[in-house]
């Protein structure tokens, strides 16, 4: 390729104890599109955020064509051609879409008056650089997903940005979308922008990407063309172990034993209709679908958050309602959500304390107060069990790697017994090392008679995991996969050929 | 059109429009306009006020403080002016009582924009601290000869009319501060990007930062600011009045706060106008003035209006629980 | 205790200010107004004096902690007292017949301690229902119904003062049981009950959990607005506690009285430890705490402070105590 763009060099930063870049380089050429990669915990976040302006490193150098930093401000970022789209897409729900294009590069050029007149030019370019419509009056807030992504890549390719860094982008695509963004990238690369994508997919980062850096532990371990790596190689790589795959086998027991769960013709309005299945024993279940296919909604309804309109719902045999999360809980019906930070964990208490607040009720002593060292002993026996690495359980959860946080969302739902766990994208934002730990953990629990219902759109995971897949569209179920039909092209074929 | 009557602006107006009629059929008299010129009146220093508790509430914070600044900067500048210069002028007036404003108000800004407290816990505490001190060190009476130059705004008007009984009623040219005040305050919100700034901070503080707006410097300006025009509603207060009372304005944040949040400001920031603040609170000074009116006796007032503001920021709140769950 | 090991967010309260440096606060405190008191304050009837009276602001602040711990707060704490203070008054005074028996007055007695643990209990509920079921901020919510409730109060008394309590009742404020006066035997018990139910109790551990993440609270079964309703209703009772025991102390109930007690219920509750956002804070710090601020109180006092200087102390206070965390969380970041 050309000249480097970007060289990070001998970067090094701490935070209180933790040791999180240790001399760390990478290199973007210009126009390249290059991969980071690297396990929860690696560095990567922080790496980016340094580049960004985000964060000052403690020593090291940032060059940005041959113009040396110790440090960058975000606008000086900005200024020199790096734009990042994060996770969240810092977009501004409560403005509209033609401010939020805007905004950056009117802080850029320093305005201190707004000109709405130009606002609007700006927005309406910026769109146009990806050949997208989008209502610009609209509220940010009120836009889908996949919209505001579009609107967070417009936004970073509207001010002449030479290097474009995306942080997990395709976590909530589609593969359609998916497909779109990398047509969108490979465009930038023709105009001469270069792409950091920081990714966890594999598969993705192989398809698109020029040249590779892998980070662990906060430390570079190697870089290159991806051309001289395979999966195994880069997953070798990112966890220092080889790590294997198997896929899921079910063996139908017709011992006359009830389902676990059956649902028949399940309906919620504007969600999801007609949905009808039952789970096994020992059966992992997986449900997909594209963006707005309803299987949240589904999970949701089943776990009594936004309960069904009509339909029936059978705990082992028995008819149930479940119309609110207690009843969910109370018939065994367990939630693992997606957003594991906001939506399952508490971040700042202890690692204890998330896992026994599930089975508050049932660890009273006669005066009907709390047993602690009892739900601390549970809570150490379930840490030893899912193998979560944590020092010590009185520590902040959140002080745990992603894949640990996820296992003591698991070890909560197991404390309390539950018959049926549902859990929505298990190994999002997991590191390799501990996705596969935590699947092959769900694969023994389904073995132990626990009921397991998986929602993704990780198709590998999905093909390593379940022995049953339902393929869910606009609120419909229009496949269902079984055994040996559970293969990853034919899970594909069917999404990318729906609308 | 039901996309029009979600903007809460539009119900607030309908409703306003609606509770006119209604009080002026109770009592006509409500209609002349010696009662307009007196609800404008009411509405001047309010009003002033109510913008500046507008700009926090929209950076996503509240504070409680303005009206201690407001007192302490009245009081204090009619000291200053006795004291140094009996024979001041108007703008020098207000120009102290800002400044007072200002240094108070910046008091707010180093510990909420530049320690990143909670601004209504930090008001707290500034409010009692001005509070405590003007009323401990710089003294407790009522001081009832102001400058010449401030008694003589008092009486200034900008527009006079003689009712049916033959009696005059006048518009004091104060109205015109409001008016400024409001002209000022919606082109910084709509026009610059200090405003947009204050906005994204209300919206998304992490975005914000990513975007690269300084919030420091923005919420350093928007204390200050409210600082600066609670001074000036001070002075005005004291113009009104023709005295200087340490005791007064402070005690109605609350119907102040209400208004704003009456007017569509989003308690949790992000969302808010100048056109829905002034709403609100001549909203809330018509229903204060119709208790007047209709004759509810002055021990009830504070409950009344207690009621009406718990109501109105109830179905305010129940509205945007409705709207979020309608998104999700 | 959690040590808190920050990755990285800021965090600007050191979250369960250790209770030995509450406790050296505390003791410097006191010398300081020792000294500057010399003779007055470290004698005996002074420290009676101050157990005797701090209770009432420690009740007040148990209950301020509670809303706090949810991410909310209660500025009606002290409308709710003082509507429990007149409540009684009325009974007391004026339903009580003047030369009632000894046994009628106990009656009379209990009677207005029910209907003042019933009102206190019922504000409780407006707040809670407001807040957790209407979802109006904290905020503006308690600033409602404490100007309700003392517009009530004021109706009821014209802004005037009932004096006149019976001497019976007037012992709860004032005697003591084995050589401890009866408020400081009330704060004791209800901190202590406070403790269980805070730390041990399946309400307690849910609270907190609440304030720190409402969404996972929901999400790991947790009835929320139920357990915000609970906890406006135990601060609303110990609001009517600390009433009774106001009224008791000062044979007199007013509908403005101890106006200064909602900032120095929340500066007691921040000093204590107590994280605004919520989710953070212990009895026992918080009863520290009020100790180091009744010490002031009465030391200002003696060196016959206004009111009004006490009012600019508190608010300072408030600050330093917030700034002081601010640095402190800094320094905890930058240790290597």
């Amino acid at each position: 390729m050309g000249q480097v763009f970007l060289s990070v060099e001998k970067i090094d930063k701490s935070f209180t104890g933790v040791h999180a870049l240790n001399s760390v380089s990478l290199k973007v050429n210009k126009g390249e599109i290059h991969c980071l990669a690297g396990e929860n915990g690696s560095g990567k976040s922080t790496l980016i955020k340094i580049i960004a302006g985000v964060e000052r490193p403690d020593s090291g150098q940032i060059v940005i064509e041959d113009k040396k930093y110790h440090h960058l401000h975000p606008i000086d970022a900005i200024h020199e051609g790096i734009q990042v789209i994060y996770q969240d897409f810092s977009l501004f729900p409560n403005l509209t879409v033609a401010e939020n294009l805007a905004l950056n590069s009117q802080l850029e050029l320093r305005k201190k008056l707004v000109d709405w007149k130009q606002v609007n030019e700006i927005a309406e370019k910026a769109l146009q650089l990806i050949d997208v419509d989008i209502n610009l009056k609209r509220l940010v807030e009120n836009l889908s997903v996949a919209d505001k992504q579009l609107v967070a890549i417009a936004r970073a390719l509207m001010q002449e940005a030479k290097l474009v860094i995306m942080d997990e982008p395709t976590t909530a695509l589609t593969q359609k979308e998916v497909e779109r963004l990398f047509r969108i990238i490979k465009s930038m690369q023709k105009r001469g922008i270069a792409t950091l994508f920081v990714s966890h997919k594999l598969r993705e980062v192989l398809e698109i990407s020029e040249r590779l850096t892998i980070l662990r532990n906060g430390q570079q371990v190697v870089e290159g063309d991806v051309a001289e790596f395979d999966e195994t190689k880069i997953t070798f790589y990112m966890t220092g172990r080889n790590v294997s795959t198997n896929k899921y086998f079910y063996e139908k027991k017709l011992n006359g034993e009830n389902a676990i769960i059956s649902v028949k013709n399940l309906l919620k309005e504007n969600c999801f209709e007609d949905v009808t299945f039952d789970l096994q024993k020992g059966e992992v279940l997986g449900i997909t679908g594209l963006l707005g296919s309803g299987r949240t909604e589904l999970a949701l309804a089943l776990f009594g958050y936004a309960p069904a309109d009509s339909g029936e719902i059978f705990i082992s045999g028995e008819k149930r309602n479940i119309k609110s999360i207690q009843d969910a809980m109370q018939n065994g019906i367990a939630y693992v959500p997606e957003d594991r930070l906001n939506e399952g964990l508490f971040m700042k208490q202890a690692i204890s304390k998330n896992i026994y607040v599930g089975i508050l009720d049932n660890i009273k002593n006669a005066l009907g107060l709390i047993n602690i060292s009892k739900a601390d002993e549970i809570a150490e026996s379930l840490i030893k069990s899912l193998s979560i690495n944590a020092d010590d359980s009185h520590l902040p959860v959140q002080t745990l790697s992603g894949g640990n946080q996820q296992r003591v969302v698991l070890a909560r739902w197991l404390s309390t017994n539950a018959k049926l766990i549902i859990l929505n994208g298990p190994t999002v934002g997991v590191d390799i090392g501990s996705k596969t730990d935590i699947l092959e953990k769900i694969k023994q629990l389904a073995k132990d008679g626990l009921g397991i219902i998986i929602i993704s759109d990780d198709i590998p995971e999905l093909v390593q995991t379940c022995s049953r897949i339902l393929v869910m569209h606009k609120g419909k179920m229009i496949r269902t996969l079984k055994e040996n039909e559970i293969e990853e092209s034919a899970i594909s074929n069917i999404l990318n050929s729906l609308d | 059109m039901k996309k029009l009557l979600k903007q809460h602006e539009i119900v607030v107006t309908i409703v306003f429009f609606i509770v006119v009629v209604l009080i002026g059929l109770i009592n006509p008299a409500f209609y002349s306009i010696g009662n307009v010129f007196s609800l404008l009146k009411s509405m001047i220093i309010r009003g002033i006020l109510a913008l500046g508790v507008l700009i926090v509430i929209i950076s996503g914070n509240v504070d409680i403080s303005f009206t201690a600044i407001s007192a302490f900067a009245m009081y204090t500048t009619s000291k200053l002016m006795l004291a140094f210069f009996p024979q001041g002028g108007l703008l020098l007036a207000f120009a102290i009582g800002g400044l007072i404003g200002l240094l108070l108000g910046s008091i707010n800004a180093s510990f909420v924009a530049g320690m990143k407290l909670p601004a209504l816990i930090v008001s707290l505490g500034t409010s009692s601290a001005i509070r405590g001190f003007m009323l401990a060190f710089i003294g407790v009476k009522i001081i009832n000869n102001l400058p010449q130059s401030l008694i003589a705004y008092s009486r200034s008007y900008i527009a006079k009319f003689t009712d049916a009984s033959g009696k005059i009623v006048t518009l004091p040219s104060a109205i015109i501060l409001l008016i400024v005040t409001a002209a000022i305050v919606w082109f910084i919100l709509k026009y610059t990007m200090l405003g947009r700034g204050i906005y994204a901070l209300g919206g998304d503080s992490v975005s914000a930062a990513r975007a690269g707006f300084n919030l420091t410097a923005i919420q350093f300006f928007i204390y200050c600011f409210v600082g600066f025009l609670s001074g000036i509603a001070g002075v005005l207060h004291s113009v009104f009045m023709r005295n200087a009372n340490p005791f007064d304005i402070v005690g109605t944040e609350l119907i102040i706060i209400a208004s704003v949040v009456l007017g569509g400001a989003s308690i949790t920031g992000g969302k808010g106008t100048v056109y829905g603040t002034l709403l609100g609170v001549a909203f809330t000074v018509l229903i204060e003035n119709s208790l007047i009116i209709v004759g509810v006796p002055s021990y009830w007032q504070k409950v009344v209006i207690g009621l009406i503001i718990v109501l109105s920021t109830a179905a305010s709140a129940f509205r945007e629980k409705i709207a979020k769950q309608g998104i999700s | 205790m959690n040590r808190n090991i920050l990755t990285g967010k800021r965090n600007y309260i050191a979250d369960n200010r250790s209770i030995l440096q509450l406790l050296i606060i505390a003791v410097l405190v006191f010398i300081i107004m020792a000294l500057l008191n010399p003779g007055k304050f470290l004698t005996l009837l002074n420290i009676e004096s101050m157990a005797y009276q701090f209770p009432e602001l420690g009740i007040i602040s148990l209950g301020m902690m509670i809303a706090m711990l949810s991410g909310g707060i209660d500025l009606s704490i002290i409308s709710i007292a003082n509507m429990a203070s007149i409540l009684m008054g009325l009974i007391l005074t004026k339903m009580m017949p003047q030369n009632a028996s000894s046994s009628q007055v106990m009656l009379f007695t209990i009677f207005a301690l029910l209907i003042s643990l019933l009102a206190g209990m019922m504000s409780g509920l407006m707040n809670g229902f407001l807040i957790a079921h209407l979802g109006i901020p904290a905020i503006l919510a308690t600033l409602g119904t404490s100007q309700i409730l003392t517009g009530i109060a004021i109706v009821i008394t014209k802004g005037y003062a009932i004096p006149g309590f019976p001497e019976m009742f007037l012992k709860i404020g004032n005697s003591k049981v084995l050589l401890f006066p009866i408020p400081f035997l009330i704060f004791l018990v209800c901190s202590i009950i406070l403790y269980f139910v805070l730390q041990r109790s399946s309400f307690g551990i849910r609270l907190y959990l609440i304030g720190t993440n409402i969404k996972a609270s929901v999400f790991s079964g947790i009835r929320v607005k139920s357990i915000l309703m609970k906890s406006y209703v135990l601060t609303g009772i110990l609001a009517s506690v600390a009433g009774i025991i106001m009224t008791a102390r000062t044979n007199s109930a007013k509908a403005d009285y101890g106006s200064s007690y909602v900032l120095q219920a929340v500066l007691v509750a921040v000093l204590g430890g107590v994280n605004p956002a919520g989710g953070f804070g212990s009895v026992i710090g918080l009863s520290i705490a009020v100790l180091s601020l009744q010490f002031l109180s009465s030391g200002f006092n003696m060196l016959r402070f206004s009111n009004f200087a006490t009012e600019f102390t508190w608010g300072l206070f408030l600050l330093l105590i917030m700034g002081i965390n601010y640095f402190q969380s800094k320094r905890l970041k930058s240790i290597k």
